[in-house]
């Protein structure tokens, strides 16, 4: 009798709480409506709209040049894959080749790219998981490409250095030199990566079997890039439709099969030494020519629909877009990588602890501008 | 057994990232990459192509190099430039020429995309790698690029 009004008093019961729109550990204004018991996870529910820009519908206002600088804005850390998706559409809808080295330099600076974004994120998630140092090591390795960036393409983070056609000017002088001292600076600091963070016990103890997600699942919500190949699904746009100069150099798929947390930290490390040996193989081979092919001053796409998909540091970026035949798309549509990683959150994360979703949104990398266009 | 052997393995790697920190701890000048700004504002210089702001170079004659053909404002994606223009009479030829009376670029709604600067036939307008930008009130941020009295440069078409 004693016992059973003790369990009454003690009674647990399900609750609601908010994490953000204003918290850290969302990457930016994501708010996610958590029905938790205790600590126990109940039900994730994101919540959309506080950076909605309505990207999409500024496409139908603006010429195809004005359109690749909107595409910045979406994904941040991957502006110039972004770029590119729309390019690379434009180019093949006007059935127009662009010369060799504009494609060598396209796919150099995309690797550089993925390098930037997966130290940030490499940053991000040591922070999130309480391991602050990792975070001032990611920043450290990626100012050097930015700096890369901003001498060749005039800006940090919204580069707009790809135009339908070519590039907007020819690489700095500098260029090919700072690469390949980043290079071998950044040959050295990955393996401190793996001794900092890696194999640090506490780290693999919070990652590892935390947010499995089966291979099945992971097509089934549509997910991409290291998400989905932390499952064992090979999806890389990359290796399966190569673009640009892609299909000039030989490069491993990063696949784990465990799935969980800690398989798509495993997937992304190797990716920057995968983008490290990408960039080697083109970077002393910069074929001569023009930066760029003369287009029409007024681009005007023939009449019919386009979809041209790239791999950006997040998973797959689909562009698509319906011409009339006049100087703006009739519709233009996005398919980004962060929204489908984003549903399956709630899947991947009920049961556990609250601590764990953290850790775990970590590893979907999720950036909001690119889910909320 | 393998209480010991977990606790004596998850303190070597404990130590193994210690190794790495303390290696930075002992060497923390060599490969600093912070900078000292503001103080450090005398030495330090933006690399040639940064996109801070678009302005107009004017020569010593006061002359810039803006026809008035209007190509930056049709460029841009978002407003940002606005070129108020007229027919004025060429005091050379005598003939009716387009020029430009006021050049007007809304700093507070550019997003530096570089599309006006690569539009541009006559390299009229180029970017100044200024970023101190904070002002009081958003008017300030409206600014007429062509300086007062000036006009374009003769031989520019
Ligand atoms: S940089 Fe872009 S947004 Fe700014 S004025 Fe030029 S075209 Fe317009
Ligand atoms: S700044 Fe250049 S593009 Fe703009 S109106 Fe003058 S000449 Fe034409």
């Amino acid at each position: 009798m004693e016992t059973a009004t003790i369990n009454n008093n003690f009674k647990s019961e399900e609750y609601f709480i908010n994490m953000g729109p204003q918290h850290p550990a969302t990457h930016g204004v994501l708010r996610l409506l958590l029905t938790i018991d205790g600590e126990i996870i109940k039900k994730v529910e994101p919540d959309l709209g506080y950076i909605h820009r309505s990207i999409e519908k500024m496409c139908e206002r603006d010429s195809y040049q004005q359109i690749v600088h909107l595409t910045d804005r979406m994904d941040y850390l991957s502006s110039h894959i972004n770029n590119e998706a729309v390019c690379l559409a434009v180019e093949n809808a006007l059935e127009l080749e662009v010369p060799e080295r504009v494609k060598v330099i396209r796919t150099i600076i995309d690797e550089l790219t993925r390098i930037s974004s997966h130290t940030l994120w490499w940053g991000v998630m040591g922070m999130d998981v309480g391991a602050l140092t990792s975070y001032f090591y990611g920043f450290r390795d990626r100012e050097m490409i930015n700096d890369i960036f901003e001498e060749t393409c005039g800006a940090r983070l919204t580069m707009n250095y790809n135009i339908p056609g070519g590039l907007m000017q020819d690489i700095h002088p500098n260029f090919v030199k700072r690469v390949k001292e980043f290079i071998a600076h950044f040959k050295t600091k990955l393996p401190e990566y793996d001794k900092l963070l890696t194999g640090n016990i506490i780290f693999q103890k919070r990652t590892k079997g935390v947010g499995v997600l089966s291979k099945e699942d992971a097509i089934a919500y549509g997910a991409s890039g290291p998400v989905a190949r932390g499952s064992g699904y090979s999806c890389d746009v990359r290796k399966h439709h190569p673009y640009s100069a892609l299909d000039k150099v030989s490069f491993n798929e990063a696949l784990h099969t465990e799935g969980d947390s800690y398989a798509r930290y495993l997937v992304r490390i190797q990716e920057m030494w995968e983008s490290v040996s990408i960039i080697e193989q083109l970077i002393d081979n910069i074929p001569e020519g023009d930066f760029k092919v003369a287009t029409n001053a007024v681009i005007k796409l023939p009449k019919g629909e386009y979809y041209q998909k790239v791999e950006t540091a997040r998973g797959e970026l689909g562009v698509y877009i319906i011409s009339t035949g006049g100087k703006n798309p009739h519709r233009m549509k996005f398919r980004s990588p962060g929204l489908s990683n984003l549903s399956l959150l709630n899947h991947i994360t009920v049961g556990g602890k609250i601590g764990d979703l953290v850790a775990t949104m970590a590893t979907i990398d999720i950036v909001v501008p690119d889910i909320d266009r | 057994m393998s209480y010991f052997s977990d606790i004596y393995h998850g303190i070597q790697t404990l130590l193994t990232g210690m190794g790495v920190t303390g290696k930075y701890f002992l060497n923390s000048r060599k490969g600093a990459i912070t900078q000292q700004y503001p103080d450090n504002r005398d030495t330090l210089k933006m690399f040639e192509r940064f996109r801070g702001e678009v302005v107009m170079p004017h020569d010593e004659n006061n002359e810039h190099s803006c026809t008035g053909c209007q190509k930056c404002e049709i460029a841009c994606p978002n407003g940002s430039i606005e070129i108020i223009w007229d027919r004025q009479v060429d005091p050379e030829t005598g003939k009716k020429k387009k020029m430009i009376d006021k050049h007007i670029y809304h700093f507070g709604m550019c997003t530096q995309c570089g599309l006006c600067v690569d539009a541009c036939p006559s390299d009229a307008i180029k970017w100044a790698p200024n970023f101190e930008n904070a002002v009081y009130d958003r008017s300030q941020l409206t600014r007429v690029l062509n300086k007062p009295g000036s006009k374009v440069r003769a031989g520019v078409e």
